[in-house]
């Protein structure tokens, strides 16, 4: 038998050293919570730049119409609380005077005079709400410009509300399970002290469906698509009309746009 | 000792007092056991006992993948691919939450505030 040096011992100790250590590195890299592939068996919807065209004229032949609100509300357990106080919206009807109120005047076309227009989040490019937030519960998604929420996160501070120029955010003042008419079981519903607003329905997007309002419009008045994609149903329509967007000096780039 | 009468029976009273948690229950006669579950047939999402004790930081790191990452699906090492959701894919299997949730956070002392917001599909 060969002679051990204390070189060889060494080396043989340091080896062995290591064979230890490795165990729990290995043990550590076993336990992970396994990670998640990108390939979900239905096909989602994907695009750059989520955008929103609502062709007024269109809803407005619909007098009094409320399905898309409804299909929403009904969608994502929307409390009905029935005053305006306590109120939680995610998707509603506001006279054209103040949804837009930088664009009518005196002699403003009789068609648009203290007609409702159809209000939602507007999933700004440059969102104050999410500037505004402390806890990036509200977040804009850079892979296609929805504006998302985290109930998760939200500490229910309401600075989001404050920033939000649009009234698009509500507060859960109270409860709001024992204020919905049928509850969804496949939508949580949310507690007291979060704020909540329209998502575009990216629960549904990613399901490869389009957003509850869009679907559930009698008179097809809103197209949803990519606006980055050149030939989406949204840019020939802005490209063929005139279209307007709520409050455009702000500076928010809303991504609701409306043909008047 | 100068006063071992008072600072004897002092101590003896001080380690009781201190110690009262180790004996009082079995001396109440009272022999908690952790509840024992019932398992559903099939595979979990992870390894049981790796879902005993970290079911928790998996649905934590679940819930932000879905809502932040928008990875909204998870391959089994089985190959299957199941949906990260609480009340789809773990209520699925685990059809009671009184029997399987509820009666070990009862025991624990924990009060998780998931179902605050997530429905439990009728009947579960």
């Amino acid at each position: 038998m060969a002679k051990t040096t204390r070189r060889g011992f060494l080396k043989v100790a340091g080896a062995a050293a290591i064979g230890l250590g490795a165990r729990p590195v290995l043990d550590a890299i076993a336990s992970r919570v396994p990670q998640a592939v990108p390939v979900p068996p239905a096909p989602a919807l994907t695009a750059r730049r989520w955008a929103m065209v609502v062709d007024t004229r269109r809803c407005l032949r619909e007098r009094g119409c409320r399905e898309c609100v409804a299909a929403c509300h009904s969608k994502h357990n929307v409390p009905d609380f029935g005053n305006p106080k306590d109120e939680v919206k995610w998707i509603w009807k506001e006279d054209f005077e103040h949804a837009f109120p930088d664009e009518g005047h005196e002699f403003q076309a009789a068609e648009l005079r203290g007609q409702d227009m159809l209000l939602l989040c507007n999933h700004c490019d440059s969102p104050p709400c999410v500037r505004v937030c402390p806890t990036q519960a509200t977040w804009r998604r850079e892979s296609d410009g929805l504006v998302m929420m985290d109930m998760h996160r939200c500490i229910g501070c309401r600075y989001c509300m404050a920033a939000c120029p649009y009234g698009s955010r509500s507060f859960n003042w109270r409860d709001p399970r024992t204020h919905i008419a049928r509850i969804d079981e496949t939508y949580p519903t949310r507690t007291r002290g979060v704020v909540e607003k329209c998502t575009f329905c990216e629960e549904r997007l990613s399901r490869g469906l389009m957003p509850a309002c869009v679907e559930a419009c009698p008179a097809r008045a809103m197209a949803f698509g990519d606006l980055e994609d050149a030939g989406s149903e949204v840019r020939v329509l802005l490209a063929s009309h005139v279209s307007i967007r709520r409050r455009q000096g702000l500076g928010t780039q809303p991504e609701v746009y409306y043909l008047v | 000792m100068y006063d071992a009468k008072y600072i004897v029976p002092g101590l003896a009273l001080f380690l009781g007092i201190v110690t009262l948690p180790l004996w009082y229950n079995p001396l109440a006669g009272r022999t908690d056991q952790p509840p024992v579950l019932e398992y559903p047939e099939g595979q979990c999402v992870v390894a049981k006992p790796l879902m005993k004790g970290q079911h928790m930081q998996i649905l934590n790191a679940w819930r932000n993948e879905v809502v932040r990452e928008d990875s909204r699906y998870y391959v089994h090492p089985d190959g299957t691919t199941r949906e990260k959701s609480l009340t789809g894919t773990c209520l699925g299997c685990h059809e009671d939450k009184a029997e399987f949730c509820d009666r070990c956070h009862d025991y624990a002392g924990v009060k998780p505030y998931c179902f605050d917001c997530h429905i439990v599909p009728e009947g579960k």
